[in-house]
């Protein structure tokens, strides 16, 4: 008798020193369907997928493939049994051709030599499988859009015959026409008994293409079923563990004069960008990856260079550098915490307190004293856990770094905050702090522009948003006039195609 | 539906811009240092001194084009030039001692591969050390000094005046142009050949695909190693001595001919024809200037501005072409 389920996970432990990233995780896929993984950063969806896919082995908890006991040495042992990971960030190599890279690794050859006709035979087949016979063979990846270049990676999980194929955020680069195409391709993959695990926080997406669904939290599961018998607010608390409005907090803060305007920007990435932050305003910028968010926020901060228009700060209109923009009190906070944001090597204290060392010297010589209490200060004021001042950044959780990020340009005094995806991967405890600081310190006349991929928390924090969406900013308006449907839609430029 | 549209048949090779810039940069020099510069005498004379730094820039492109760099041909191609003459010395047929040189390349390469596989270090750190180390062993077993040899046909390989005189240029021109023949089929026709494509495109993406990384690399860093060897070879054919202080900083000659061919040094990129291509170019230029009487540090200036700009206008062209 065949087993009922194509994929069964039971009780896997994971562990990363005192971090517990699976707690005792089920998931079970028959063959033929389509599964929604539904969490947060941190959840331990990425954790769960690279024990699936070899990448880490499991504490404790088995795994079994269509009734065999699974447990794959690596990558390369997981593909051969069939189980395929399509990574967020595509996993190919761009100068190799489109057929290359289908068969990368399986090369069709004889004693070496490689059987190119062969090679162009089954990677067209695979294609075509997927019903995108039209993409070339002989082109290098490299020039093809996102959304076919994860069609090629699909086509290499074809060739393979996968029998699990993982979507690891698949849609979050996409654009419309790309999305439904997606869609269509994972349909196809379904109907030829492929179980597909898709994992997403997008619950729009996942109504549309899941039939069943998992939430994951604090790497436990938080509940699940048909995807045709959820309410949507239901899924959201189940991933947030707790009532919507208790995670969002909202402190009356009146709004001022304006402190930043931007008139018709236009910078790499930016095609045309206008607003107006008053002081006390927390602004949303919502959009997709790509659509220029982070661009027009460097712009301003002077990283990226203005081609057109004007940044206004307070009353001085003009360019500026980084360092004139902080003198001016404009501050950033990278949405590369771990590349841009923090020295990781640097002491906690010595990063909090990078771009204003000035309190601290004594004749030119850096107090190094003074300087730990300040941070120390600081520790306290947004409470960071950390064991002391002097502990390298690295040693600190996600949510800690981001808090110490976070403090260096409130240590700046900025009156002016650009926030790039402040929350990106860090726990659930720590975002619900970081909101509640936000609202604080707009509170205190401080002006935020908020850039967020995460739509509950633009429409939970926000006084106003505004969308981009292929470089273009549209217009603003209050939270509560948005709803996660209209930003989407303004964002995949979907209004724009209508019109 | 046929799979190729035309534009896909007749894309522009790689190689392309250094080929043009080739043609251009000889035909500037014709016109302007005359008919000593474009004789045939001449030209055989610049093809026969580019033959060295190209043999080593075949390795090169191979190490290159899988994401890798090797500092250390320099003093390989010494190493090899004091092998061959030990080897005559002692007694050895010309063929057996020629045999020996390319060997001992290989072997080098082979220990460079197995360094950077197993040690886990930037090949740039490895091929630094063994840099001195194969400069140091090349030394030491030459005594600290040049080493004569009997004279042998070794030392007609790359004479200006072959006999019989049809076969137009030295023999050793000719292997090196087969040896070039030959790469370039290993590199688009095999699974070798597209595995280091793969591995300088995205290392990642090949090792998650199953492609043994750590052999390949050895592989590629012991036939660049082979062709270094053959290097040594020409080297040790133009001295007519084992030079333990030969090839003193041709690495760097070698690695701009493999960049000024449109070679990555992030890997991925390069191709055979454009290397060649690139060690024909800094030859022409050397050898047009000195025959004008240009001064030599004036040529160090030019040639390093020349490397610099053909890198960038490589780079435009690429980004002006949208994707490759």
């Amino acid at each position: 008798m065949p087993a009922p389920y194509r994929i069964e996970m039971l009780g896997l432990r994971k562990a990363f020193g005192a971090t517990v990233a699976l707690d005792g995780v089920d998931l079970c896929v028959p063959p033929g369907v389509v599964h929604a993984l539904i969490g947060e950063n941190g959840a331990g969806k990425s954790t769960l997928m690279k024990v699936l896919s070899g990448v880490q082995r499991p504490d404790a908890g088995r795994m079994l493939l269509d009734g065999d006991p699974y447990a794959p040495s690596g990558p390369l042992e997981a593909r051969r049994r069939g189980v395929v990971m399509i990574y967020q960030e595509l996993a190919l190599a761009p100068h190799l051709s489109v057929a290359e890279n289908i068969l990368l690794g399986i090369e069709p050859a004889s004693r070496g030599w490689i059987r190119r006709r062969k090679l162009e035979e089954q990677a067209r087949e695979a294609l075509a499988a997927l019903g995108h016979g039209e993409i070339r063979l002989h082109a290098p990846v490299s020039g093809l859009s996102v959304g076919a270049q994860q069609l090629v990676e699909l086509a290499r999980a074809l060739v393979l015959d996968a029998r699990v194929v993982v979507l690891d955020e698949p849609t979050s680069s996409l654009a419309a026409a790309d999305l439904s195409r997606l869609f269509e391709v994972i349909r196809r993959l379904r109907e030829r008994g492929v179980s597909v695990i898709y994992i997403s926080h997008f619950l729009e997406e996942v109504e549309q293409i899941a039939d069943r669904f998992t939430v994951l939290r604090d790497g436990r599961s938080a509940g699940g079923g048909l995807i045709g018998e959820a309410d949507r607010s239901r899924i959201v608390e189940m991933m947030i563990g707790r009532q919507i409005s208790e995670m969002f907090p909202r402190l009356p803060h009146p709004t001022g004069e304006p402190v930043l305007e931007l008139a018709d920007l236009a910078a790499p990435g930016v095609r045309s960008a206008s607003l107006v932050l008053r002081r006390g305003e927390i602004f949303g910028v919502a959009g997709l990856i790509g659509a220029g968010r982070s661009e027009m926020l460097r712009a301003v901060f002077g990283l990226l260079p203005v081609r057109r228009g004007w940044v206004k700060v307070a009353t001085v209109a003009g360019p500026g550098s980084p360092a004139e923009r902080l003198a001016q009190g404009v501050g950033l906070l990278s949405e590369d915490r771990k590349g841009e944001g923090l020295a990781q090597s640097l002491s906690l204290a010595d990063n909090l307190t990078l771009s204003n060392l000035k309190p601290y010297l004594r004749h030119g010589w850096l107090d190094r004293s003074a300087q730990s209490r300040a941070a120390l200060d600081w520790v306290e004021k947004i409470s960071i856990k950390a064991p002391g001042p002097r502990v390298p950044v690295f040693s600190l959780s996600g949510g800690n770094q981001q808090k110490v990020a976070l403090a260096r340009l409130l240590h700046h005094d900025c009156d002016v905050l650009l926030l790039d995806e402040p929350t990106r991967g860090i726990d659930v405890a720590s975002k619900a702090q970081i909101y509640e600081l936000i609202g604080k310190l707009a509170q205190t006349g401080k002006a935020i522009l908020f850039v967020s991929s995460y739509l509950p928390e633009l429409l939970g924090v926000c006084d106003t948003i505004a969308v981009m969406c292929r470089g273009r900013l549209g217009e603003k308006a209050p939270a509560g006039e948005w709803t996660e449907h209209a930003i989407m839609t303004a964002a995949t430029g979907a209004r724009e195609a209508a019109r | 539906m046929k799979n190729s549209p035309l534009s896909t048949r007749f894309r522009i090779p790689a190689s392309f811009g250094s080929l043009l810039g080739l043609a251009v940069v000889f035909l500037l020099f014709s016109l302007w240092a005359g008919p000593p510069f474009y004789s045939r005498y001449n030209q055989v004379t610049m093809l026969t001194q580019s033959v060295i730094v190209a043999a080593g820039a075949l390795g090169m492109t191979l190490i290159i084009i899988a994401g890798g760099i090797d500092l250390s041909v320099g003093s390989m191609i010494a190493l090899s030039t004091v092998v061959i003459a030990r080897a005559l010395l002692a007694g050895a047929p010309p063929t057996w001692a020629a045999l020996a040189g390319v060997a001992v390349g290989g072997v080098c390469g082979a220990l460079n591969g197995f360094l950077v596989t197993r040690l886990g270090l930037v090949p740039f750190i490895i091929t630094l050390g063994t840099l001195l180390i194969f400069r140091g062993a090349a030394t030491g077993l030459s005594g600290e000094q040049k080493i004569d040899a009997p004279i042998t046909w070794l030392n007609e390989m790359l004479t200006k005046f072959p006999s019989p005189s049809w076969t137009l240029v030295a023999v050793g021109v000719w292997l090196t142009v087969l040896l070039a023949i030959a790469v370039a089929v290993v590199l688009r026709n095999t699974v070798l050949g597209r595995h280091a494509f793969a591995i300088g495109s995205n290392e990642a993406t090949a090792r998650l695909c199953g492609v043994r990384v750590e052999r390949v690399k050895l592989y590629i860093y012991t036939i660049g190693g082979l062709l270094t060897g053959f290097a040594g070879l020409m080297q040790f054919s133009r001295l007519t001595v084992g030079d333990p202080t030969a090839a003193k900083g041709m690495e760097l000659d070698i690695i701009a001919s493999v960049v000024i061919g449109g070679g990555s040094l992030s890997g991925g990129r390069g191709s055979v024809a454009g290397s060649l291509a690139g060690a024909l170019l800094m030859t022409i230029i050397r050898s047009g200037l000195s025959m004008k009487g240009v001064p030599n540090w004036v040529q160090d200036v030019l040639t390093g501005v020349i490397i610099v700009g053909a890198v960038t206008l490589d780079r435009l062209r690429r980004e002006s072409g949208g994707s490759e």
